[in-house]
């Protein structure tokens, strides 16, 4: 029994490259700042106007009280516009040398030839590399970076963009909103299934990095896509910030499923706000991995607000060393026959935090909807943490709503019965550890699954001693 | 080499008292050892002190299997050195299906490179299922996980036959189990019978020797074995109880509780 386990808590992903970006817009939030991203971008009007008053909604809103501790964040100290290159790359080869390395590093060209109908790739504030199948483009689906789409797709960017989480909905939001770069627009037109998944791979490489991106997507009537992302960023001592904003449109009799696996490093704060828009009968699937960074503040919601609308948040979270994962999901029952169901799954080891915030609300016309929440923790060992805070809002008598919460350990007998037959304590650990993310490592594409659970078999190396 | 399994004055606590109070035993490849008693005796202690349990600290003695020193083993150790105990109460595992934990055991026991094929372990663990009468369904579920208490207990057998141990402990296999069962799980140790496999089957009824026939039988009291003899002990015991064993020793409380 030689097999050979990566180091403890390593952190593969946090080697940085040497690039120089074309623009740096210096640390600091001013307004100067907004206006010249919205220049550089060569923005509309109704943009730059969009992004000062989210500006200024953002200097009005106080920070949360509740959630993680954000003491050591500075907005003073973060850089808000890093422009990497000059241009887009089509292909690999028009993408900048020691970008396309670092990609490389990821494996994300690799994974775009083997199965991926399309790719962007996102490195800094920009979108480096974007391509799609040819097929795809012929059935009318459009799958750009957000920047492209104001261009490109004026009217129905206008007609989404901002109307399912406006910039007040939260001081992140509206950070978000003010100085958003990058990010995925896709839209797919009634009827169009995209059955091979959308990926978009989001990167960041300098220190004290901002990184705001922009996701809208629109699925038309009776269409369906798979949307995937990853995230990394290297290992620096100081603080960076990740604060997404992702609004999904699911028209009647659609399906998106949005597949996020962030592992972001050690010392970023993962401050994103999510949200779907269900209409009649239609599906909308959040699949959300949160391994790494320092502070994680996300909770995937689903407003259902056509009959029959059906939503799902299937969560992992993994804590470690100094490491909070606060998230759950937030489902909003607005119409009648709605459902949703939420499976969080969450683990804490070598004093890490995970905190399950979860949403369940039924408006007056949720007549006969039905809610189903489950939560399991598995805590590690004696110094990590786990917190259960669960929030309902009832407004109708004729509804479901199960709520059902575990918190366990790994057992001694458990290991005890596993390495009699021969496995070592790591290796019993790990296959126990698997076993309770399972329900949401079987939900992934097979070669996310392959690589998920390999960094759960790197991070759970050494949590039992 | 043929087998050799040597216990020696083993003393084993449990939460600082004292369950196991100087247990000798030889077992050799071929052989089958009963250990027959009451609840109480040590007899599940004995099993679980053997396979390593954290709980039991074993606070004197020795025991070698083939000349090795067992209780210097970490748990997986001993397995991979041929210990193997079926357990009375096997733990359930959620999204780990039997046949990827089967197949994760025998790999353990093999060098890196040298795993066994997906295709030849389907097949051996399908031919093994059949055998024991198991639905293939088990192959995909949990491990243990809604299992009946019989599911179970073929299951662990199942696992013996797969792992093919030098020496094999049986901790109560036959409770819970209803006699088709009995007889499907008896027959499953038999076939797996050998010259260099040594059986230690813990038992409360000699039902279970009716399809096993031991060698030896044991009898633990007070946290030693008492009395030994051969598989006629086992037909007495069956049908006179342990109190003429009482009478003869002058054992009041066969228990380790109060002693």
């Amino acid at each position: 029994m030689a097999k050979q386990m990566p180091d403890l808590e390593e952190y593969k992903y946090g080697f940085r490259d040497e690039h120089k970006a074309i623009f740096q817009s210096g640390k600091g939030l001013t307004e100067e700042i907004v206006r010249t991203i919205s220049e550089m971008k060569g923005e509309p009007e109704w943009m730059l106007k969009f992004r000062l008053k989210s500006l200024e909604q953002f200097r009005k809103m106080e920070m949360p009280k509740w959630g993680g501790n954000m003491d050591d964040l500075d907005f003073e100290e973060i850089q808000y516009y890093v422009k990497p290159s000059e241009k887009q790359g089509k292909t690999w080869e028009e993408v900048p040398e020691e970008i396309k390395a670092t990609f490389d590093k990821l494996g994300i060209p690799e994974a775009e030839q083997k199965f991926l109908a399309g790719v962007s790739a996102q490195y800094e504030s920009e979108v480096v590399y974007h391509s799609m199948q040819e097929e795809l483009t012929k059935q009318g689906v459009i799958f750009s970076d957000t920047d492209s789409a104001i261009r490109e797709y004026p009217e129905i960017f206008k007609e989404y963009f901002g109307t399912v989480i406006p910039p007040a909905d939260n001081k992140f939001a509206a950070l978000n909103s003010a100085v958003w770069s990058g990010g995925s627009f896709i839209y797919v037109p009634k009827g169009v299934q995209c059955t091979v998944p959308l990926q978009a791979y989001f990167r960041i490489n300098s220190e004290n990095m901002g990184q705001f991106e922009r996701t809208l997507i629109i699925a038309d009537e009776g269409s369906s896509v798979h949307y995937v992302e990853g995230c990394t960023a290297p290992v620096y001592s100081t603080n960076s910030l990740h604060s997404a904003v992702v609004e999904i449109i699911v028209k009647k009799d659609a399906r998106v499923r949005y597949t996020t696996i962030q592992n972001w490093a050690p010392n970023i704060y993962n401050l994103v706000t999510k949200r779907a828009v269900a209409e009649e009968n239609a599906t909308m699937e959040w699949v959300d991995g949160n391994i790494g960074s320092k502070l994680t503040m996300k909770y995937p919601a689903v407003v259902l607000k056509g009959r029959g609308a059906k939503g799902m948040v299937l969560s992992i979270a993994v804590a470690g060393k100094g490491q909070h994962q606060d998230a759950g999901a937030k489902m909003i029952h607005l119409a009648p026959d709605t459902s949703s169901t939420i499976v969080s799954k969450s683990i804490s080891k070598h004093g890490g935090k995970v905190t399950y915030r979860g949403l369940a609300s039924f408006g007056r016309n949720a007549e006969g909807a039905k809610a189903n929440i489950k939560c399991d923790t598995l805590i590690m060992d004696d110094q990590s943490t786990s917190d259960t805070i669960p929030y309902n809002e009832i407004m109708n008598d004729n509804i479901t709503l199960e709520h059902e919460a575990t918190v366990s350990k790994v057992s001694e007998d458990q290991l005890f019965y596993l390495m009699s037959r021969g496995l070592s304590d790591a290796e019993a650990t790990q296959m126990i550890v698997m076993g309770f993310i399972e329900p949401f490592t079987k939900e992934l594409p097979m070669e996310y699954a392959v690589e998920m659970n390999r960094l759960i078999k790197m991070e759970m190396e050494g949590s039992i001693g | 080499m043929a087998t050799e399994f040597e216990i020696r004055g083993l003393k084993s606590s449990i939460e600082g008292k004292e369950i196991l109070k100087g247990i000798d035993l030889n077992i050799k490849g071929g052989e089958v050892h009963a250990i027959m008693g009451p609840n109480g005796t040590g007899k599940s202690t004995l099993a679980s002190a053997l396979m390593g349990h954290p709980k039991y600290e074993v606070t004197d003695g020795t025991v070698t299997l083939n000349g090795e020193d067992v209780l210097e083993m970490a748990v997986d150790e001993r397995a991979r050195a041929g210990l193997f105990l079926a357990m009375q109460y096997p733990s359930e595992i959620t999204g780990v299906t039997n046949a990827d934990f089967l197949r994760s055991a025998i790999n353990a026991r093999r060098e890196e490179g040298n795993e066994i094929s997906l295709i030849k372990f389907i097949r051996q663990m399908e031919k093994k299922m059949k055998e024991l009468e198991m639905n293939p369904e088990f192959m995909h579920r949990y491990l243990n996980e809604g299992f009946s208490g019989g599911e179970k207990k073929r299951n662990e057998i199942l696992q013996m036959m797969l792992l093919e141990p030098k020496l094999v402990i049986l901790d109560e296999i036959d409770s819970g189990l209803d006699i088709d069962a009995l007889r499907i799980v008896a027959e499953g140790v038999n076939a797996m019978r050998a010259e260099d496999r040594g059986f230690l089957i813990i038992t409360h009824y000699q039902r279970l020797l009716n399809y096993i026939t031991p060698d030896h039988v044991h009898v633990m009291m007070q946290g030693r074995i008492v009395k030994s003899g051969g598989p006629e002990l086992a037909q007495r015991l069956e049908a006179e109880g342990y109190d003429w064993v009482k009478e003869e020793l002058g054992i009041v409380d066969e228990t380790v509780g109060q002693a």
